[in-house]
């Protein structure tokens, strides 16, 4: 074991997944000699060599189409998109290719890429370096779409993502690579070290895709989160002394509905918190899904918190924020319901 | 102030709508012979004369003239010759079913055949191809038995995409034939990328991808064209220049002041403009552009000059956007013609010995079309199990699907 942040613990992936298997392959942005924006791919040219981690030109449809041709000739790349707000000009290769492919060639052809890239907000970034685009990878038939929200989980995530031999959509929620994030910006940062989920083992191993985690077990209320979101209900969920049930999705599709609804039938009130804009948001699908399988249990109508329905302005970064006061203004009108 | 310049939108137009007089005077032609072959590892640099002027072998008088005579065996042009004539004939029967409502669409190669059939010679069986969808000739001549494809126009019990696919979106991974998308342009950049790992793991295969003048103003090609010149990637990189893109002609396409071959110096990729309906042409540039590729020459952008003589697809009407006459007046004439009279002229071909393969290859494509129908038809006989609708979303079925799979199994009864 040792203990790392976000970045590090992504990285080790990379790394573990680079000596492993030589069909593995890094390419992006920044990625080869500077290591990242975000220092994620740090030192892995240097140790792989400029033919298995690429600096690749400012192109998304290019990173994405060359990905999906290197995949067909035997390779696993790991594709990076610098920012999810760049990712739609790689939209059609996504949406129209990468997650065809396998169905209408009848698994003749399939393109084993993951596609890694940062999202949310918190970070001061604007409307073009905050967004959480993971609905509308959602809503494809044929990716897979994951987002981790520590440490622990995001190697275990990215290693099965890599050795998938389905496309996978990584999301990495970038306010989480430092430290933990209960949705406070006043208070000071805290590092992943003083965390029990920052603790990674330095080898191989895996997080099953598609298995959401009970991260806290309660009786009254199930909190679903993924991402930034699953500290800041937490912190919600400890500020009112609620005895709530938070559970970490880890991936959004496909979605681990088993543990989702047999612990909204046990406690028979939900709420649902994603940063993400609420209109059409991943939340609608989840509350959907409850409704249909736990509608007899259910106590409370299913809540909602979300980001606005508007762009992420950067003035108001922190009124935009579903922070823990939005999260616990919602647990309190789902806890007095009756 | 009358004399005061001002801008003005330019709309290009096409020399003749129907009811006017064809007039191809927009094309820069060159005589037979006229361009020089120069080494396969010239600087890309270099090659705009070769991108600007025309790659022509065959002249007037069905003869093989200039450095880019490829100099092939008679079999050889015999075996492109039947290439392009099975395909042709195919064409022509399945343009037949669809209009007898036995497929419900259908696109033809027609004056195109040799843009896919030489090529498809010229090149490597472990080479990839990530063709368009007018690309028929590249399945003659790697040998997919005509079945198959049938098979797959009538998404029948045998078809090779299992009911999911638009006719003539056929894939074949054996014969290392990328599977069609019905979204143009989308197999350029896919194709340098499946060259760059050709690269990566040191192989001497190249990749080749065929777009059309009309889609290379996708973001795909732009994309496409920078990485592979990026990486060097062995990659041919085809623009089939057929004119039209439906009902828009290429001058819409950005063929007005340029040709599609220029772009590629642009890009520092060599670019080659080639008589697409010259077989010796078209097997010569393949030939010259995969050397290079092999040698790490890098990439080469080769446009076809050529015609699409038949429709877009069995849903277009070309009669009401282009005069008639068209393809009568087209300068290039057709492949398989020029192909036949240059054997001819060699004393190796006949008019009765072409006749007596129309006639072989029309009963061999009537026979393969009796086999086919066997396996049911989208509307008669056996039909596909509908459960396969939810297998290859994902390599194992996930629960959501399987559900579903189950309600539609209890919907059916």
């Amino acid at each position: 074991m040792a203990r790392m942040n976000m970045i590090q613990a992504l990285n080790s992936a990379m790394d573990v997944m680079l000596g492993r298997d030589p069909g593995v392959v890094v390419l992006g942005e920044d990625v080869g000699y500077f290591g990242g924006v975000f220092r994620t791919t740090d030192g892995l040219q240097r140790k792989y060599g400029e033919h298995r981690v690429l600096d690749s030109p400012i192109s998304e449809l290019g990173i994405v189409g060359t990905s999906i041709g290197m995949a067909v000739n035997g390779l696993r790349p790991v594709a990076e998109i610098q920012f999810a707000d760049y990712i739609y000009p790689g939209y059609d290769q996504i949406v129209s290719e990468l997650a065809r492919l396998r169905y209408r060639s009848a698994g003749d052809f399939y393109a084993p890429v993951t596609i890694r890239t940062p999202c949310g907000g918190g970070i001061r970034g604007g409307q073009t370096h905050s967004q959480s685009p993971e609905a509308i990878f959602a809503h494809v038939c044929g990716v897979k779409v994951v987002m981790p929200s520590n440490p622990h989980d995001a190697k275990g995530l990215l290693i099965a993502a890599i050795e998938d031999d389905d496309p996978v959509i990584f999301l990495e929620p970038k306010r989480l690579y430092n430290g933990p994030f209960d949705g406070d910006p006043a208070k000071p940062a805290v590092p992943w070290s003083s965390h029990p989920r920052g603790e990674v083992p330095e080898g191989h191993y895996t997080v099953p895709i598609g298995k959401a985690q009970v991260v806290q077990a309660g009786r009254d209320v199930t909190v679903v989160a993924y991402g930034t979101m699953v500290h800041v209900a937490e912190a919600a969920a400890r500020s009112l002394d609620i005895d709530a049930e938070i559970i970490d999705l880890r991936t959004i599709a496909p979605l681990d509905t088993d543990t989702l609804c047999e612990s909204v039938c046990r406690t028979g009130r939900c709420l649902i918190v994603h940063e993400a804009t609420r209109f059409g948001g991943f939340g609608g699908e989840i509350s959907a899904t409850i409704q249909e399988q736990c509608f007899w249990h259910l106590q409370a109508p299913i809540g909602r918190v979300a980001g606005w329905d508007t762009p992420y302005p950067h003035a108001f970064e922190w009124e935009y924020f579903p922070g823990q006061k939005r999260v616990a203004m919602a647990l309190k009108a789902i806890m007095s319901a009756s | 102030m009358a004399n005061r310049p001002r801008t003005r939108l330019h709309v290009p137009q096409p020399p003749a709508r129907p009811g006017d007089r064809a007039d191809f005077s927009y094309l820069k032609l060159q005589p037979a012979g006229a361009q020089p072959r120069p080494d396969v590892k010239v600087s890309a640099l270099a090659t705009p004369p070769l991108a600007t002027g025309l790659v022509r072998v065959l002249d007037d008088e069905h003869r093989a003239v200039g450095e880019w005579h490829p100099h092939l065996e008679p079999e050889v042009l015999q075996a492109g010759l039947r290439h392009m004539l099975l395909t042709r004939i195919f064409d022509e029967r399945m343009q037949r079913t669809q209009r007898q409502g036995r497929i419900s669409f259908y696109m033809r190669s027609l004056g195109e055949e040799a843009v896919s059939v030489a090529q498809a010679m010229a090149l490597r069986p472990g080479d990839m191809l990530f063709p368009s969808y007018r690309n028929q000739g590249l399945y003659m001549v790697r040998g997919r038995p005509l079945v198959d494809l049938m098979c797959q126009l009538l998404s029948n019990t045998r078809d090779m995409c299992k009911g999911r696919q638009l006719p003539v979106m056929y894939h074949w991974r054996k014969g290392n034939i990328f599977s069609i998308s019905g979204n143009l342009a989308t197999q350029f950049p896919q194709a340098v990328g499946w060259a760059m790992a050709a690269a990566i793991k040191g192989e001497d295969h190249v990749a080749s991808t065929w777009i059309g003048e009309g889609s290379s103003a996708e973001g795909d090609f732009h994309a496409g064209m920078v990485f592979a010149e990026v990486y060097q990637a062995p990659v041919l990189l085809n623009i089939v220049n057929n004119q039209w893109a439906i009902s828009t002609f290429q001058g819409t396409a950005g063929g007005e002041k340029s040709t599609f071959a220029a772009r590629g110096p642009g890009y520092g990729v060599a670019g080659i403009r080639v008589d697409g309906n010259d077989f010796l042409a078209v097997h010569a540039v393949t030939q010259w552009a995969a050397e290079r590729a092999r040698k790490g020459g890098g990439p080469t952008l080769i446009e076809h000059v050529t015609y699409r003589a038949s429709a877009h697809s069995t849903s277009d009407d070309p009669s009401r956007y282009r005069p008639k006459d068209e393809y009568e007046r087209w300068p290039l004439g057709d492949p398989v013609q020029r192909l036949k009279m240059h054997l001819i002229a060699l004393g190796k071909w006949s008019e009765d010995r072409h006749a007596a393969l129309a006639r072989e290859l029309e009963e061999e494509v009537a026979a393969a079309w009796r086999e086919a129908t066997q396996h049911g038809t989208l509307t008669e006989g056996p039909r596909l199990d509908p459960d396969l609708m939810f297998e290859d979303v994902f390599k194992e079925m996930p629960q959501h699907l399987l559900r579903q799979r189950e309600q539609l199994r209890a919907e059916r009864g």
